[in-house]
């Protein structure tokens, strides 16, 4: 359901656990269905043999997708206005990631109620691995 | 990630949906899709970065006939052309997006590429780090601006610690 102004506080947040155990299975997946097949994401050989890394590791914009399950869980289906992130840090498989967003401001634009979030997600020992904004438009 | 031709198609979305773990309906299910606000199955906010699919020469997905430097015999199929790369590689380090109206299954986007800023500084566990920004506009059939998606990417100049 859309969020509405009503009920919204700044301050309010909504969490959830966006991955458990992330697979190189599920890393693979997201190769193929988003066309980036950089093997640092699917090959174990080249990434410990030539790129020098302890393991493969998630595509960036696999935590960003993630993330952005939360994020629409919250605000609803295709409420979305922006949303941006950086990477702050690398996510392996076998990480488990928290997303987090919380409502910095409530406010309205063009006759348009919108809601700004922050959006933070955090692996298994709480290091940020995405760190964001995101703005969706809400009811009144 | 520029592209004249980006079918929006509804099993590229299900398999994306999967991808991410969002079990989502409206992603899958145009029949429940109808029920929702949109009325129709939607992609993910992050699914036009699949325009990378469609997008000719895209260097990181392997080229029919051509070498491709992830393993096959030997642990890459591509020697380093520089012996001073020093183990530094590309990353993404930011994406931006900005929704301007809805995309869904049938729709055919266009993507043009707009140039960005670049810059650097040193990292404090990458070594000096270079900065490139692009910024690309998705367009559906109508010529309507859907997406405009802002990402950054940045080289290290040695493995990241």
């Amino acid at each position: 359901m859309p969020l509405s102004k009503a009920n919204l506080s700044v301050g309010d947040q909504h969490s959830e656990q966006v991955v458990d155990n992330l697979t190189r299975t599920q890393i693979i997946q997201y190769a193929g269905a988003s066309g980036d097949y950089n093997p640092l994401h699917t090959d174990e050989i080249f990434t410990t043999q030539v790129a020098g890394y302890p393991t493969v590791f998630a595509h960036g914009m696999l935590s960003m997708g993630l993330t952005g399950k939360m994020l629409t869980n919250y605000v609803g289906d295709g409420r979305l206005t922006n949303y941006g992130v950086r990477f702050v840090s690398q996510v392996w498989p076998g990480d488990s990631l928290t997303a987090t967003a919380t409502v910095e401001d409530i406010r309205e634009q063009d006759g348009v109620s919108l809601v700004d979030l922050s959006v933070s997600t955090v692996n298994q020992d709480g290091t940020e691995v995405v760190k964001g904004t995101a703005t969706a438009r809400i009811d009144d | 990630m520029a592209t004249d031709h980006f079918p929006i198609e509804a099993g590229h979305i299900m398999l994306f949906a999967r991808s991410i773990g969002d079990a989502n309906p409206i992603y899958h299910d145009a029949d429940a899709a109808t029920g929702t606000e949109p009325g129709h199955v939607i992609p993910p906010p992050t699914f036009v970065q699949a325009s990378a699919q469609f997008t000719d020469g895209y260097s990181l997905r392997p080229e029919i006939g051509e070498p491709w430097f992830g393993s096959g015999k030997e642990p890459t199929g591509v020697k380093r052309e520089s012996s001073g790369g020093g183990g530094g590689t590309g990353f993404h380090a930011e994406q931006h997006y900005e929704y301007h109206a809805p995309i869904q299954p049938g729709d055919v986007l266009k993507a043009v590429d707009k140039p960005g800023n670049s810059w650097s500084r040193e990292g404090r566990r990458g070594g000096t780090l270079q900065f490139n920004e692009s910024i690309t506009e998705y367009y559906n059939q109508d010529g309507v601006l859907v997406v405009t998606a802002r990402s950054v990417g940045v080289q290290t100049s040695r493995v990241v610690e």
